[in-house]
C-alpha cells in the first residue's frame, strides 16, 4: 500500500487534534507515515500511533527558522523518496502555502479547503462562503490536499509510529525569508479557535469591548471565542481570533454567533459548522437563514440567562 | 523601488455566484466583476511604500477582457501603469498555473518587490503568493499586517496562529498582505480622470514566453469534476425572546446534547 505523509500540527510536544483527522482520512488512502518538524516528543508519537501512523519522519527544527520553503522541501523529497500517493496538510493560512509550495516541486496539483477526501482522492470542497459544493481531484502525480479542521471525525486505530530521522538539503533559494522573533499573543485558557468543538462569537451587537457576556457562555459550554471582523476591527477582540474569509475558518459541532449580522464574509468562516445557534435583535439578520436555532432578542439578556441555564443543567 | 502589485478581478461576494456547467469554471457572465477586496489592501500598500521611498507601482492582472474594469480602478487609486496578461489559453488555469503564468509575466518587468493580497474570494487558494516565490526562487514574505522597506532590507511582521513572526529578507521579494495591514484610500476625481490616460500593456503567452501546455483547464492538474448548489440547510427554528429566550436556546442544546 502507499504511503500518503501527513504535515504533523503540534505544540510544546502535543499533536493537534487535526492531525488526527487527518491520519484517519489518511488510512483511507494508504499507510500513514506522519512527519515531524522538530523533535517528536514521547507523547506525540503515541498520540500518532494511536491513530495509525506506521512511521514518523522527523527533520530539524531548524527548518522553522525560515519561512514555508524549507518544509515544502522536506514534504516533497519525502514523497518522491516514498513515492507516496499523497500529501496532506492542515488548511491553516500557513499550510495551504506550504502545500502549494509542495506542488510546484512535485509538478502535482494542490487542493485547499477540503471538506471530505474520499479512499480514491476525490476530495469535497464548499465555495462561494458555503453556496455550493463541489467535488476535484488531482490528474497525476502526489496529490497534496489541505483539509479542514474539524472536517473528517478522527477515528483510532493503532499504528507502529517508528521514528525515523530524516535529512533534508535546504537549498539557499528556501532560506531568503529568515523568521527574526516569534511573537505569541494571548491566547488564555480556552481551547484554540479552530480546534474547538464548541465556538462562541461575538459582534458588533455585543456594543463594547467588554466581552465578557461572550467569555462566559463560552466557558460554561467549555468553548472557544471567536470575533466577527467588526468586532475586531473595533479593537474589542485581537485579531487573532477573527472568524471569516479573512480570518479563522471553523467547522465546530456547534457554532453560537451573538450580534453577529452573518454577511458573506463571516459565514465563509464558519458555514460548515454542524449546528448553528444565533442571538440577535433583528429578526431579518441574514445569520437566522443558516441558523438551527435562533433568538430574535437582545443578546444582553438572552446570553447572561442561557449560560445560567447550562450552569443549572450541568 | 519599483513594485509590482498583482490585481485579480472576482466575481462581487455580494451576488450570486456561478460555475459553468461546462467546465465548472468560474461563470464570469453571472455576476458583476470587482477587485479581489483584498487587493485593494495590496495596491494601498505599495503606494504607501512608493510614497515613502519612490520609484512606480505597476498594476498585473491575468484575465479576460473585462479585467480592465479592475485595472482602471488600480490606475484611479494611484498606481502609475499597468500590465495585462491576457489569452484565451489561459482560461480555466488553477491556481499553480495562475502563479505560473504570472511568475513568467513577471520575468518581463523590472521590480523590487511583488505585492499581493492573500487570498482571493472567489477560489480562496490562498497558495499564489506562496507558488509565486517558489517559481521566481525569491524569498516568500506572505500573510504580513506590517512591511517596512530600508535599503535593500525588507522585514515584516507575518500573521500566525499564535500572534505574528517577525521575518526579514533581501529585496526582491515576494509580499502578500493580510487586510490589517490599512485602510484603502478612494479614489480622488482627479486621479480617476488621470486614471484613463495612464498606460496598459497587453500580454498575450508568447509575450511572456509561456508554454500553451502549461495552462489553461487543458492543462491543469487539479479537476473539478462534480458542482451543485449545497443542499439547503434544513429550516431551523427562530424564536421571539420573550424573557424565556435563553432557556428555550438551552432546551436546543439539550435536545442536541451539548449540556
Ligand atoms: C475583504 C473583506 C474581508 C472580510 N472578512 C471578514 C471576516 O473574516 N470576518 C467577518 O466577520 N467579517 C469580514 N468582513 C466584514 C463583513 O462584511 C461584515 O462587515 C462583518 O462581518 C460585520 O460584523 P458584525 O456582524 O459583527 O456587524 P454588523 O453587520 O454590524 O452586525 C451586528 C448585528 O448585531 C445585531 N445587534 C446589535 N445589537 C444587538 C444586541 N444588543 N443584541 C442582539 N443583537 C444585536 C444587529 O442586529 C446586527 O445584525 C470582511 C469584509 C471585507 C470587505
Ligand atoms: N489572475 C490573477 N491576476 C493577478 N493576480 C492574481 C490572480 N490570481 C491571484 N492573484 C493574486 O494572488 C492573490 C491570492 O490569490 P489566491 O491564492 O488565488 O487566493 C490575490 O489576492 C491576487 O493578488
Amino acid at each position: 500500500m502507499a504511503e500518503v505523509l501527513v504535515l504533523v500540527d503540534h505544540v510544546d510536544g502535543e499533536v493537534k487534534k487535526v492531525t488526527t483527522e487527518l491520519l484517519t482520512a489518511a488510512r483511507r488512502i494508504g499507510e500513514p507515515s506522519a512527519v515531524w518538524v522538530g523533535e517528536a516528543s514521547d507523547s506525540g508519537t503515541a498520540k500518532l500511533a494511536e491513530y495509525g501512523a506506521q512511521k514518523v519522519y522527523t527533520a530539524p527544527a531548524e527548518l522553522n527558522d525560515y519561512v514555508v520553503a524549507p518544509t515544502a522541501e522536506l514534504l516533497a523529497k519525502l514523497a518522491r523518496d516514498t513515492g507516496a500517493a499523497a500529501v496532506l496538510v492542515s488548511a491553516t493560512a500557513q499550510n495551504k502555502e506550504v502545500a502549494g509550495r509542495t506542488a510546484v516541486k512535485l509538478g502535482s496539483g494542490v487542493l485547499t479547503d477540503v471538506v471530505d477526501v474520499s479512499a480514491d482522492l476525490v476530495t469535497d470542497h464548499s465555495i462561494f462562503g458555503g453556496a455550493m459544493v463541489t467535488k476535484a481531484k488531482v490528474r497525476s502525480g502526489a496529490a497534496v490536499v489541505a483539509v479542514r479542521p474539524n472536517s473528517v471525525p478522527a477515528e483510532p486505530q493503532a499504528g507502529e509510529a517508528a521514528v525515523q530521522a530524516v535529512e533534508v538539503e535546504v537549498p539557499e533559494a528556501a532560506k531568503g525569508a529568515r523568521v527574526v522573533e516569534r511573537v505569541a499573543q494571548e491566547q488564555g485558557e480556552r481551547p484554540e479557535l479552530t480546534e474547538a468543538a464548541i465556538v462562541v462569537s461575538g459582534g458588533r451587537g455585543v456594543g463594547s469591548d467588554d466581552f465578557t457576556v461572550v467569555e462566559k457562555l463560552a466557558d460554561s459550554l467549555g468553548a472557544a471565542v471567536g470575533a466577527s471582523r467588526a468586532a475586531v476591527d473595533a479593537g474589542w477582540y485581537p485579531n487573532q481570533f477573527q472568524v471569516g474569509q479573512t480570518g479563522k475558518t471553523v467547522s465546530p459541532n456547534l457554532y453560537i454567533a451573538l450580534g453577529i449580522s452573518g454577511a458573506i464574509q463571516h459565514r465563509a468562516g464558519m458555514q460548515t459548522s454542524k449546528n448553528i445557534v444565533a442571538v440577535n435583535k433583528d429578526p431579518e439578520a441574514p445569520i437566522f437563514e443558516i441558523a438551527d436555532f435562533g433568538v430574535v432578542g437582545d443578546l444582553h439578556t438572552v446570553a447572561p440567562q442561557l449560560t445560567e441555564e447550562i450552569g443549572k443543567r450541568k | 523601488m519599483n513594485i509590482v502589485v498583482l490585481v485579480k478581478q472576482v466575481p462581487d461576494t455580494a451576488t450570486e455566484r456561478k460555475l459553468t456547467s461546462d467546465d465548472f469554471t468560474l461563470d464570469r457572465a453571472a455576476s458583476d466583476g470587482v477587485i479581489n477586496e483584498l487587493d485593494e489592501y495590496a495596491i494601498e500598500e505599495a503606494l504607501l511604500l512608493r510614497e515613502k521611498h519612490g520609484g512606480e507601482v505597476t498594476v498585473l492582472t491575468m484575465g479576460p477582457d473585462q479585467a480592465t474594469d479592475s485595472i482602471r480602478k488600480a490606475l484611479s487609486m494611484g498606481a502609475d501603469k499597468a500590465v495585462h496578461l491576457v489569452d484565451d489559453a489561459l482560461h480555466g488555469s488553477d491556481a499553480l498555473q495562475t502563479a505560473y503564468a504570472l511568475s513568467k509575466a513577471l520575468g518581463t518587468l523590472e521590480f523590487d518587490l511583488v505585492v499581493l493580497g492573500s487570498e482571493s474570494t472567489d477560489a480562496r487558494t490562498g497558495v499564489v503568493g506562496a507558488a509565486l516565490a517558489e517559481y521566481l526562487g525569491l524569498p516568500q514574505l506572505t500573510l504580513a499586517g506590517k512591511v517596512d522597506v530600508d535599503g535593500t532590507a525588507v522585514k515584516i511582521q507575518r500573521q500566525t496562529d499564535y500572534g505574528y513572526d517577525v521575518v526579514e529578507a533581501q529585496l526582491p521579494a515576494v509580499v502578500s498582505v493580510v487586510e490589517k495591514i490599512n485602510e484603502p484610500r478612494y479614489p480622488s476625481f482627479k486621479l480617476i480622470m488621470q486614471a484613463k490616460k495612464k498606460p496598459v500593456a497587453k500580454l498575450g503567452i508568447a509575450d511572456a514566453g509561456i508554454e500553451a501546455d502549461r495552462v489553461g483547464t487543458a492543462a491543469a492538474a487539479t479537476e473539478t469534476v462534480e458542482a451543485s448548489p449545497a443542499p439547503p440547510r434544513a429550516a431551523g427554528t427562530i424564536v421571539k425572546d420573550e424573557g424565556d429566550g435563553g432557556a428555550k436556546a438551552a432546551d436546543f442544546l439539550a435536545e442536541k446534547k451539548f449540556v
